[in-house]
């Protein structure tokens, strides 16, 4: 099965995505569909990248709501900074988190959740101490946005991928 | 859009608060980037539209054709996802750049490179 296709979530998911384009379900889609995401997934097998081990989809799902839901409560956060704040960005700052997280995948998924999350933005990620430099809008107290990362993203993204 | 008077007169407020509340939230992400103070700063603003602004105006249009047509019109995902991956690259990119101009003109806002530092000494001896 693996030496057919290599990578069979990302045929899955390439699949999925040439189904909702044509916006049906019809036999000829599926067809067509597998064909280009079983040579996508050979494509992508010629480039080598870590393959991803998703341990648990439960958790995956909790960490998609979680984020989803933390979204729009820092959506909500960052409007009220611009809006009613006399001077907004005065409490900008840079901070470091040390990381356990080691997983490549789960760091490039860390790093899409803390920048699409507005408030916070990830800058650099040193492999070698394992740090994170972050840029935060309302750096008022640090420990709020280390357990923020580190309790709620980082111990589900190494459930899902250590 | 001749068929969007077909539309039922409780779905069009629907979308059309889907699609104002989204506008009004992106609104207030560009606002952002005229009233924050420094570079860094700004670059929180715009995600306000890429996140919120983004999902609800997709919720809006999803619900507006999937009415339209009487079948789930869910496509509206895929530009969500895309919208999700790429952004946050393009962000990064441009906060990296400014950090590296930063430090590169020894400028005492950012936090200096350490790292570069120690790891260019180990390598000459």
């Amino acid at each position: 099965m693996s030496g057919i296709v290599p990578y069979p979530l990302l045929s899955a998911a390439l699949l999925v995505l040439w189904l909702l384009l044509n916006q049906s379900v019809s036999a000829g889609h599926i067809i067509l569909g597998s064909v280009l995401a079983v040579l996508a997934s050979w494509a992508m097998a010629a480039l080598r990248p870590e393959k991803p081990r998703i341990r648990r989809p439960g958790a995956a799902l909790r960490l998609l709501g979680m984020v989803l839901f933390d979204i729009l409560r820092s959506n909500l956060a960052v409007g009220r900074i611009i809006v009613r704040s006399r001077e907004p960005g005065v409490n900008a700052g840079f901070m470091t988190i040390p990381l356990e997280l080691r997983s490549r995948n789960g760091l490039a998924v860390l790093a899409i959740i803390i920048t699409s999350t507005p408030g916070t933005i990830w800058l650099n990620y040193d492999a070698a101490k394992g740090t994170l430099l972050l840029h935060v809008l309302d750096l008022v107290d640090e420990t709020v946005w280390i357990r923020l990362i580190k309790g709620r993203y980082e111990r589900l993204l190494m459930e899902i991928f250590e | 859009m001749n068929a969007a008077g077909s539309l039922p007169a409780w779905a069009a407020l629907l979308t059309a608060l889907c699609v104002l509340a989204g506008a009004g939230v992106t609104f207030i992400g560009s606002f952002g980037l005229l009233r924050l103070g420094n570079f860094y700063a700004r670059v929180h603003a715009p995600t306000l539209g890429a996140t919120f602004g983004m999902g609800s105006i997709l919720v809006g249009s999803a619900f507006c054709f999937s009415m339209l047509e009487t079948r789930p019109i869910v496509h509206e995902i895929l530009i969500a996802v895309f919208v999700t991956l790429t952004t946050p690259v393009t962000l990064m990119l441009l906060a990296r750049a400014a950090l590296y101009r930063d430090r590169t003109e020894g400028s005492k806002d950012v936090p200096p490179a350490a790292a570069v530092e120690e790891v260019i000494p180990r390598q000459e001896g």
